[in-house]
């Protein structure tokens, strides 16, 4: 569990990033911050793993301030991947995924036998290992960030918009291995995004930013679409109209969903079970 | 060009070898000097270049310092030294040692910059402390650059080390002061050729270092490109 208490950051240019900002991240659970540019999201991130230092407030993970840990030792124990995957350019993929481990002092060659069976969790052949980063595509060099946050097994995953550069058929790819990873893995995710659609599809709990790191809602994808806090929540996640407001139009061939413009979405099915989150 | 072949003539005739003022002889002191200058240089330029590319700090101070430093004629600061530590060596590595600083400190401090803040900003992130972000990421990545500061040093060394022998310091210097005393125009052109055959092995000597350390993952990937720049600038690969 990861809880924010009361935590404000103030930068030295005088921008007033996150102001008296309260929130329980839940254990193993995946929550997604989202907000448009300003609102604050990558900073609350980085706040966690202390890469950002709180101005006033407190962090706790597990009931632990962040600052009781050493802030390289606290950053050993949680997983970073970024949005340009931060690999090291002049350092194999196999030893890049080895970097934590190896900087925390476990042997080379077992590091990177790890590493090895790291690259088949996130789905990469094998084959890559040898490669250098600039040799891989950005889906796999995002798959080698993905891999090396987790070669600490920390229990604390950080992802900082971390699919938000590589193309759309790329990106969805991505977003079900990670959704799959997450079902075996069991890691306490939190994820950055400025994209909702990414934010309801990943999200346990989404968090919907305004500008200054202010809340304006807290909750499931579903609690958040059914009931939308506020008018900014609302044309945020685009309730009221464009693609989420769905009617029921009946046609000469069949019942149709259509958006709000018109335009036919999808339809309706049966589902035989399952639950909404 | 008679000149140029009675030049050769010097430089070939064995009277000219085996003597205390043997070519070989100021050869080696001529390598020797520059070699001292060179490592005295980077012991003092490459910390202090790190330490500004690390901390992103001082630049300016190194941008003023360097070209401050530039400026000075490096034959009158010499004599200026001599005067107070008197004839020999110790004038010269001096004044050479202060030539070579701001070349190797702009590449040991440019080779840091040139690194994608962002993959010292995840090496961070991972857990690297400063020290091993310098080490790990910083020091491999900058250090293309900073062979090419050790290279311009170089050159400039082996070429301003010719003055040495002004203060009594020896270097192939040596021929060419005695040459213009004497007029002995083969003379001094055999010892500007002689400087002028160091400087080209430097120059391979360093692109040959230059071609060894650019650490391998980063030409790995770069798409072959012939031309040296191109006319429309590349897309960004994703």
């Amino acid at each position: 569990m990861i809880e924010f208490r009361g935590v404000s950051k103030l930068f030295p240019d005088g921008t007033l990033a996150v102001d008296d900002f309260s929130l329980v991240i839940p254990s193993r659970k995946t929550t997604v911050f989202v907000g448009s540019s300003g609102s604050g999201k990558t900073t609350l991130l980085r706040m966690i793993n202390r890469m950002v230092d709180t101005t006033s407030g407190t962090i706790e993970i597990d009931g632990q301030p962040t600052t009781a840990l050493e802030a390289v030792a606290l950053r050993r124990s949680i997983g970073y991947v970024m949005q340009n995957s931060g690999l090291l350019p002049h350092l194999r993929v196999v030893d890049n995924v080895a970097t934590v481990p190896v900087l925390n002092g476990v042997p080379k060659k077992e590091a990177r036998e790890a590493a090895l069976v790291l690259l088949d969790t996130v789905g990469l052949d094998r084959s890559l290992a040898e490669r250098y980063p600039s040799q891989l595509s950005g889906g796999q060099q995002q798959r080698v960030g993905v891999a090396r946050g987790l070669a600490a097994n920390p229990n604390i995953l950080l992802m900082d918009e971390p699919f938000g550069a590589v193309d759309p058929i790329v990106r969805s790819e991505l977003q079900v291995e990670l959704i799959r990873l997450q079902r075996d893995l069991d890691k306490t995710i939190v994820f950055v995004t400025h994209d909702i659609d990414e934010a309801f599809l990943l999200g346990d709990q989404v968090v919907i930013l305004e500008k200054g790191g202010v809340i304006a809602q807290v909750g499931s994808p579903t609690e958040i679409l059914t009931a939308p806090a506020n008018e900014f929540v609302a044309t945020f996640i685009g309730a009221e109209r464009g693609k989420r407001a769905l009617s029921i139009q009946k046609t000469a061939t069949g019942d149709i969903l259509v958006d709000s413009e018109g335009r036919a979405a999808g339809v309706l099915v049966q589902q035989s079970e399952g639950v909404v989150r | 060009m008679n000149f140029l072949i009675q030049a050769f003539a010097f430089i070939f005739d064995p009277k000219h070898y085996g003597t205390a003022n043997g070519i070989e002889v100021r050869l080696g002191q001529h390598l020797l000097i520059s070699f001292e200058v060179l490592v005295i240089a980077a012991l003092i330029a490459i910390p202090v270049g790190y330490l500004i590319g690390h901390t992103g700090r001082g630049r300016a101070f190194a941008i003023g310092f360097s070209g401050g430093v530039r400026a000075l004629p490096t034959l009158g600061f010499m004599i200026l030294i001599a005067l107070g530590v008197g004839i020999g060596l110790g004038a010269p590595i001096v004044a050479l040692v202060v030539l070579a600083i701001p070349s190797i400190l702009a590449g040991a401090y440019s080779g840091f910059e040139a690194v994608d803040r962002r993959t010292v900003d995840s090496a961070r992130a991972m857990g690297m402390n400063e020290l091993q972000i310098v080490a790990k990421v910083e020091v491999p990545l900058g250090l293309p650059l900073l062979i090419g500061g050790l290279r311009a040093a170089s050159l400039q060394v082996i070429a301003t080390a010719t003055l040495a022998d002004y203060v009594g310091g020896g270097g192939l210097g040596r021929f060419i002061f005695a040459g213009v005393q004497t007029q002995d125009y083969p003379q001094m052109l055999a010892g500007s050729i002689l400087v002028i055959f160091l400087a080209i092995a430097s120059e391979i000597l360093f692109s040959i270092i230059q071609r060894l350390v650019v650490p391998a993952g980063v030409t790995a990937g770069r798409p072959k490109d012939v031309r040296v720049k191109s006319s429309r600038s590349r897309a960004a690969l994703g």
